[in-house]
């Protein structure tokens, strides 16, 4: 009787069996497409084929244009395990560049994101000059400067890590701002009446009060720092020629007609992306429930 | 008109089941002002969705009119005056009362006459153009009931209605919602929380009690149709008032715990 | 020290104390629209006076008046740009896609199996690099700015998606079951309550989706575009050391993104005036 209440409930409660079977939909409706967007490098490379082995080649070309997940798979699983994890053919390397420069920026960016947001908060003249440029930041595609800080700082001799840092600081730091403003002036009037009562120094308002309020909406804005810091850190790998990295490794499969090669780099990043922000949303949870705002 | 025959009616919930209520029987006849009343849990809210059609019943027979309870809320029998107003923020007092009547298919002309009625029933005048949110907690009510009052129905069933309201208000709007009833002679159930408000509106007063929601006791009122608020002073107010009192008291201490 | 420098120390300390003095004693909406315009002005300034006081090469950070002049002269180029990039790249793919999502949302609306599996893994993707796509779509699509449209579809597509499916789930419960006591059939549920609730959600996605699509397309360019587009002016001119011009570029691009969101919220105040965000 338990397991079969187990069972109804995976079914009709839990969002498991929806997304295990809309996954399914998507892996079936990939194989059936890259037929067709396939045949025509199929029909070039080989003569005299039937269909059943038309269908097989197609999902096994070399360069195709639509590679299939097992192609993709087996890729990943090649330049990750089956490669020195020092050489430049290894997943892992570019991988662990990408991720370095996301980290570093995402760091910097959220500390320094919240030393504004706290001087926002007690600073009238701050809030006023700045926090209207600040909001008025999250509209401009800033990503677009990439390029710019990447040429400019190699050509001082800054090289390397640091300047793809750079951008992925400015990019995280924006939403870290706006979500700690928000929440740093989240309290209930009533409750700093509360504080004020109690003859509560600024500082003890701070952080008895203010700072706990914000951790939820600090960490909504991690979430989406994190991954934004992540597309900064793989945008500046495109202009400097694209030596190391996974956008590197994306634009590099551009040039050499590597189609396999952009995907694994795609999925590689994919798997990054949601690496750190479950990761964050873990951190997030067991936070939240130890300051017993989540039950 | 209202028939209720041995209605059960059992919630599944995470904690186990809950006998909103148990062996619920009750006649209303039409033209009558009901009162449900009894503490939080007695299952009168729940007795009001089901006649509604809003809840069904595990066990037992509800007939509206002689149909069953979707019929008639298919045959929009009934108008729902909810606890919060329930106006849509983004429609005018107007376009709210409006609301029903698009739903229907009621025709322009109609629509305008039943508007421009119902408006001045529940003196709303001038305020027609205006938004919910522009209103205060009491205007917001008056209007719900102007939008329940707006389409044919013969049956108005309330949830608590004035609940939120601040007693000078609600004293008002109890004898302007009498009046309304004396007016319009429609067969009106009224849920509610307070004793006096019971007593003053009710033609018939539904005593009931929780755990299980069960009805302790049914009085009919001696008070004649038409009343002031001074009648609140009387004897004879007074003492199904305490009738009442009874009734609560009662059913508190036979509780199934 | 030269006089540039003085003057620059001289404008950041009188800029700083006649806002912070603004600032405490007034509070109008005159007061909060100057400050922070006039923080601009002495930014901008500040700016200038340290290239000049500094000496910093031109190349490296050119002046605010070396970008105006650049931005002038060029006005014909960056409005070519503009139209590949924003208009034909960015905007056809903000319509097709939001509109897709708008639409896909409402018909699995009628299907908790597949709001139930959509909304997790929408919310995955919108995490993902999505412009990471950009080489594959150039292979399947081309050049030119059918592949840039498409990059901005699949990134807008999703966040889109999970902000319509929420609007329309979190319906007030009373509302819905008065419909229900007016008998209305899906569709009249759907006009006169559901849409209309879902709003300013709806408006949410779309606020966010304006900055995913101006990105998407420039950033896109970055992974190949014909001799023409915003994204590759920049990479190119990036190239040459012709940083004026990018920053021309840039320029615009802030202009447009400022000005689409500001519509976007201009429309927002317009449909949803009723809800509570939209009150003072």
């Amino acid at each position: 009787m338990k397991f079969f209440n187990l069972i109804y409930s995976l079914f009709f409660r839990s969002n498991f069996f929806p997304i295990v079977f809309i996954l399914t939909v998507i892996g079936i409706f990939w194989y059936l497409i890259a037929i067709p967007m396939n045949t025509e490098k199929v029909e070039r490379k080989f003569k005299n084929l039937n269909s059943t082995e038309k269908i097989i080649q197609s999902w096994n070309l070399e360069k195709p244009k639509l590679p299939t997940p097992h192609q993709i798979v087996k890729e990943i699983v090649n330049t990750v395990f089956f490669k020195k994890i020092s050489s430049k053919r290894s997943l892992v390397y570019h991988g662990w560049i990408t991720l370095e420069a996301t980290l570093a920026g995402f760091f910097l960016g959220t500390v320094l994101g919240i030393l504004l947001a706290l001087g926002i908060v007690h600073n009238k003249a701050m809030d006023l000059s700045l926090m209207p440029w600040v909001i008025a930041s999250q509209t401009v595609p800033i990503l677009a400067i990439a390029p710019m800080i990447i040429v400019v700082m190699n050509s001082v001799g800054v090289t390397g890590l640091l300047p793809k840092a750079i951008i992925s600081m400015y990019l995280s730091f924006f939403p870290v701002v706006v979500g700690m403003v928000k929440g740093l002036r989240s309290p209930d009037q009533i409750q700093i009446d509360q504080m004020r009562t109690w003859s509560a120094s600024s500082n003890q308002l701070l952080w008895k009060l203010r700072f706990p309020s914000s951790v939820p909406y600090l960490f909504a804005s991690l979430k989406v720092g994190i991954a934004a810091s992540l597309v900064g850190a793989i945008v500046g790998e495109l202009p400097s020629g694209a030596i190391a990295g996974l956008g590197a490794r994306m634009l590099a499969g551009t040039y050499y007609g590597q189609t396999i090669m952009i995907w694994s780099a795609l999925f590689a990043a994919a798997f990054l992306a949601a690496f750190l922000v479950i990761t964050i949303n873990f951190i997030q949870n067991y936070t939240l429930k130890k300051m017993a705002i989540l039950t | 008109m209202i028939s209720v025959k041995d209605v059960d009616l059992i919630f599944e919930t995470n904690d186990g089941p809950v006998h909103a209520l148990k062996d619920v029987s009750l006649e209303v006849e039409e033209g009558d002002f009901v009162s449900f009343i009894g503490p939080s849990g007695c299952g009168k809210t729940t007795l009001l969705r089901a006649i509604a059609a809003l809840e069904i019943p595990t066990k037992g027979h509800l007939t509206i009119n002689g149909k069953s309870p979707d019929d008639a809320r298919i045959d929009r029998e009934y108008g729902y005056v909810f606890q919060a107003a329930g106006l849509y923020p983004w429609r005018t007092v107007e376009g709210n009362i409006k609301l029903p009547l698009e739903i229907m298919g009621y025709s322009q002309t109609e629509k305008k006459e039943r508007i421009q009625k119902v408006i001045e029933l529940v003196e709303l005048k001038g305020f027609e153009k205006k938004f919910p949110w522009q209103l205060s907690g009491g205007m917001q009510q008056r209007a719900s009931i102007a939008r329940a009052l707006a389409f044919d129905a013969n049956i108005l069933l309330m949830d608590e209605p004035f609940g939120a309201l601040d007693e000078i208000v609600r004293d008002r709007l109890n004898s302007e919602l009498l009046d309304l009833w004396m007016q319009t002679k429609k067969t009106i159930c009224f849920v509610t929380h307070s004793i006096p408000e019971a007593v003053f509106l009710s033609t018939k007063i539904v005593v009931m009690s929780p755990r299980p929601g069960r009805i302790t006791d049914v009085i009919k009122s001696t008070l004649p149709n038409k009343r002031e608020l001074n009648i609140r002073d009387s004897q004879e107010f007074i003492k199904i008032a305490q009738r009442v009192r009874e009734g609560l008291k009662s059913g508190h201490q036979d509780e199934v715990l | 020290m030269n006089l540039y420098l003085w003057l620059f120390f001289g404008i950041w300390i009188i800029g700083w104390w006649l806002n912070s003095i603004l600032s405490k004693k007034y509070n109008s909406n005159l007061i909060r629209f100057f400050v922070p315009t006039f923080f601009g002005i002495i930014f901008l300034m500040m700016w200038e006076l340290i290239v000049l006081g500094l000496n910093i090469n031109p190349v490296l950070l050119p002046a605010p008046t070396a970008i105006g002049s650049k931005f002038i002269e060029e006005i014909p180029t960056l409005w070519i740009d503009f139209t590949q990039t924003l208009i034909k790249g960015a905007l056809s793919g903000y319509i097709l896609g939001c509109g897709s999502a708008f639409i896909i949302a409402i018909l699995i609306d009628k299907f908790d199996f597949l709001k139930r599996g959509l909304l997790p893994l929408g919310n995955f993707v919108s995490a993902l690099p999505i412009v990471g796509m950009a080489p594959i779509f150039v292979m399947w699509f081309g050049f030119d700015w059918e592949s840039k449209c498409a990059v901005v579809v699949v990134m807008v597509f999703f966040p889109m998606l999970v902000n319509t499916v929420q609007g329309l789930s979190i319906i007030d419960k009373s509302r819905q079951d008065l419909m229900k006591t007016y008998s209305a059939s899906y569709l009249q549920t759907l006009f006169k309550l559901r849409l209309p609730s879902a709003l300013p959600f709806v408006f949410n996605g779309l606020k966010i989706c304006s900055t995913l699509a101006l990105i998407g397309a420039i950033v896109a360019e970055f992974f190949g575009s014909p001799i023409k587009g915003m994204g590759f002016r920049i990479s190119s001119e990036v190239g040459r050391f012709a940083l004026d011009m990018v920053w021309a570029e840039i320029f615009v691009a802030a202009l447009a993104g400022c000005l689409f969101y500001g519509f976007i919220a201009l429309m927002e105040k317009q449909f949803t005036f009723w809800h509570p965000s939209q009150q003072k």
